[in-house]
């Protein structure tokens, strides 16, 4: 490079202490909004709760009597059963919540995408209203179908009993679905697939947009029937959308919270079956008092996370299938 | 360099307005509270302003849980909270945990000395294991059996004979159930066993501790043992509507649809179920003592003291005006049906009127009685863990998971590695 001749002359103006500031410092103040609020309310947060994390400290006394424990609260969870069992509750709840979602999504979304052009948006926002919907309205719903005594679903189960012939097939008591071990998991998977199945629905609408029509056109003149097309076109080329839409139900569901908090209660229903982390989490900050303990387990769960999403990413992500395509 | 600053400004300013005000200076104490009881506060300030007319009474009144996390928050910053607040029993020990509340205990409050005119239990509740001592006692929740006379009477099954013991009550709790089609005993088995667990307390022993922090959750431990099969036998038996916690979605069903043939708790139940819980079986509820000749407490308010706060001598004025001022404390009793934890107010005459909704049985009366009767049991920090855990042990016992021994013993496992 050789060094390059003295500026055009600028006008003077320009030079002014204002004009200058505006020109460095006009983008910062702009987008100082968004970092504000991600230093107040996120950034700082999450590091608060790094530091947290090693320390023991009781919500309601003050600031000033933390102490200092070094790893203590994380060798705490690690050996405490009830932390692996919840653990162990989230798992098996992502899994039993995550699969179905994205098995009724995605042909839905595809059929959708199909079949219906001129009421596609109304459908679309009629399964994805659950999604909106609070929390306590759900759970007043789903608590007169589970309820044990006074619920839909064992009325018409008691009715169906009845039936002369068929009656046989259905179960003469009622069932406590909060209430036995083996139905609670159940009970809040179905509840959260029917929340967020509208959602996954609106992602793979969006991706199935994105692909060209004249694909599909060119399959249907090469005679490929509607079946075919969605496997052999639909999706490989949905491949991405997939990946995104897996990895939030990961996310999603390894942080699942409301939907067993108010189904059980907040007590985790019959045997803990419906205790997740976060709600163990909660319960370790809220009415054991023991922040460090449930700062560090924020942070263990985050780990586990993290390992998930990167096994995911790698199996399904860019990087899993730079060599398959 | 900025904080001398503001301190002499600060003196200046109250300089200025002590001189400018000498004859009418007032002080503004803020109450933190929560429906019902802030129904109380506002019967109470006309009658405190005419003993203390300098100080100015605020309110500020949260729901429930809002208000008990919104002291939370202001006790972790060091800002924001009253100058007196007020604190639900289940909360007592989570807020003795630490330094945020005042050691009312202490000069120049000194609440030691009004310790006689309370009712025996309250004193304990609101003292840590360390003698510090987090709120004043306003009102109790004394516990009774309360029972449907019509579904009793459709089994001839007398109150005396489901009351008598817990055998008593499960066999003739049967009786009830085979008469009553569609009717439950009570609402969770559970109940049963939170009695039992919390009577019969050797002295010195709280709820799952000892004084030596010792856990006393363990399967060899007979008040434990007793609880859990009393509760089993009765989930055995069928008689409870599983409904888990009291206020659980189930729980208030079966209040309103009027399937529940007995319920234990304290004696505010009734405003509950007068005003919406079961307002159609009025004159159909009744109340007795709880089975086997027990007594035990359900919630209790407390008034306590920030050690943030800076108006506290104003602050315990009206604390003590509130707990320890008979027609206050019967004041808040017609208001809210809070029940006086100071003895004095409970001499009044409306003791002697029947409740209308209990076919104007004299429970009040039956409650006065059970209150002097409650045993204090000691807190320990650690109480919220022993319980929940317990309570885990408990369901997996009632659900059929876990046998008695296994349950005790594993729960004893769990809180002994809480309690280091």
């Amino acid at each position: 490079m050789t060094a390059t001749p003295s500026p055009p002359s600028i006008p003077q103006r320009a030079n002014t202490g204002w004009d200058r500031f505006q020109r460095r410092y006009a983008p910062y103040i702009f987008i100082s909004p968004f970092f504000l609020l991600f230093f107040a309310f996120s950034l700082f947060p999450i590091i608060f709760n790094a530091y947290l994390s090693v320390h023991s400290w009781q919500p309601g006394s003050g600031l000033g009597d933390m102490k200092f424990v070094g790893w203590r609260n994380f060798s705490d969870n690690l050996t405490d059963p009830t932390f692996w069992k919840s653990l162990q509750n989230t798992a098996i709840l992502a899994l039993e919540s995550g699969v179905p979602q994205h098995l009724i999504a995605l042909p839905l979304a595809f059929a959708i995408h199909m079949g219906l052009k001129r009421v596609q948006s109304l459908v679309t926002a009629v399964y994805f209203l659950p999604y909106i919907t609070s929390v306590v309205a759900i759970s007043v719903v789903f608590f007169t179908l589970f309820s044990w005594q006074y619920g839909a679903l064992n009325a018409g189960l008691n009715a169906l009993h009845n039936l002369p012939l068929i009656g046989g097939l259905f179960p003469a008591e009622k069932i406590n679905w909060l209430g036995e071990v083996q139905y609670v998991q159940p009970a809040i998977s179905l509840v959260v697939v029917w929340r967020y199945v509208g959602w996954n629905v609106l992602l793979y609408l969006a991706g199935l947009q994105a692909i060209p029509g004249d694909i599909y056109e060119a399959a249907s003149i090469d005679g490929a029937t509607r079946a075919q097309q969605f496997r052999f076109i639909t999706l490989p080329l949905l491949r991405p959308t997939i990946f995104l839409a897996v990895t939030l139900t990961l996310i999603g569901g390894f942080q699942l919270f409301e939907e067993p908090y108010v189904l059980t209660n907040g007590s985790g229903g019959t045997g803990q079956q419906g205790l997740t982390t976060i709600m163990y989490m909660f319960r370790t900050y809220n009415s054991y008092s023991d922040a460090g303990v449930a700062a560090a387990m924020s942070w263990l769960l985050f780990a586990v996370i993290g390992v998930l999403s990167l096994i995911n990413s790698r199996l399904f992500g860019r990087s899993g299938l730079a060599g398959k395509d | 360099m900025k904080y001398p600053y503001t301190r002499t400004l600060v003196l200046a300013l109250s300089t200025a307005l002590a001189l400018g005000s000498a004859q009418a200076q007032k002080t503004t104490i803020t109450v933190g509270v929560f429906p019902d009881l802030d129904s109380v506060i506002k019967a109470a300030i006309p009658g405190f302003n005419k003993l203390y007319p300098n100080i100015e009474v605020k309110i500020n009144s949260l729901a429930y849980a809002d208000h008990h996390n919104a002291l939370t928050t202001a006790l972790s910053t060091g800002k924001g909270a009253g100058d007196v607040e007020a604190i639900d029993f289940g909360f007592v020990a989570k807020f003795a945990e630490g330094n945020g509340m005042t050691d009312l205990s202490k000069a120049p409050f000194n609440a030691g000395q009004f310790k006689s005119k309370f009712v025996g239990y309250t004193f304990p509740q609101a003292t840590t294991q360390d003698g510090r001592m987090v709120g004043m006692p306003t009102d109790v929740g004394p516990g009774s059996m309360f029972f449907r006379t019509d579904l009793l009477a459709k089994a001839k099954v007398l109150p005396a004979q489901l009351n008598a013991s817990w055998e008593s009550y499960i066999a003739n709790g049967k009786k009830v159930v085979a008469a009553n089609p569609g009717v439950f005993l009570i609402p969770d088995a559970s109940e049963a066993a939170q009695i039992i667990l919390r009577t019969g307390l050797k002295s010195g022993e709280g709820m799952y501790f000892d004084k030596s922090n010792k856990v006393l959750v363990s399967p060899t431990n007979a008040r434990f043992v007793r609880a859990f099969t009393v509760a089993k036998q009765i989930r055995d038996a069928k008689l409870d509507a599983r409904a888990g916690a009291a206020f659980s979605p189930e729980w208030t069903t079966a209040f309103q649809k009027g399937n529940l043939a007995t319920e234990f708790s304290g004696a505010w139940l009734v405003g509950h179920m007068q005003n919406w819980l079961a307002k159609d079986y009025a004159g159909k509820w009744n109340a007795q003592n709880l089975p086997g000749n027990t007594f035990a407490s359900y919630g209790g308010s407390f008034w306590g003291i920030p050690a943030q706060s800076q108006n506290k001598d104003a602050a315990w004025n009206f604390i003590k005006y509130l707990t320890t001022n008979p027609a206050q404390q019967v004041l808040a009793f017609k208001t809210t049906g809070a029940f006086p934890a100071l003895k004095a107010a409970q001499s009044d005459s409306m003791f002697n009127e029947g409740v209308a909704y209990l076919a104007n049985q004299k429970t009040r009366l039956l409650w006065r009685s059970a209150a002097a009767k409650i045993q204090p049991i000691d807190v320990n920090r650690l109480d919220p863990v022993a319980e929940q855990i317990v309570n885990d042990a408990l369901s997996e016992v009632l659900n059929g998971t876990k046998d008695i021994p296994t349950a005790l013993a594993q729960a004893q496992q769990l809180v002994e590695r809480r309690a280091r």
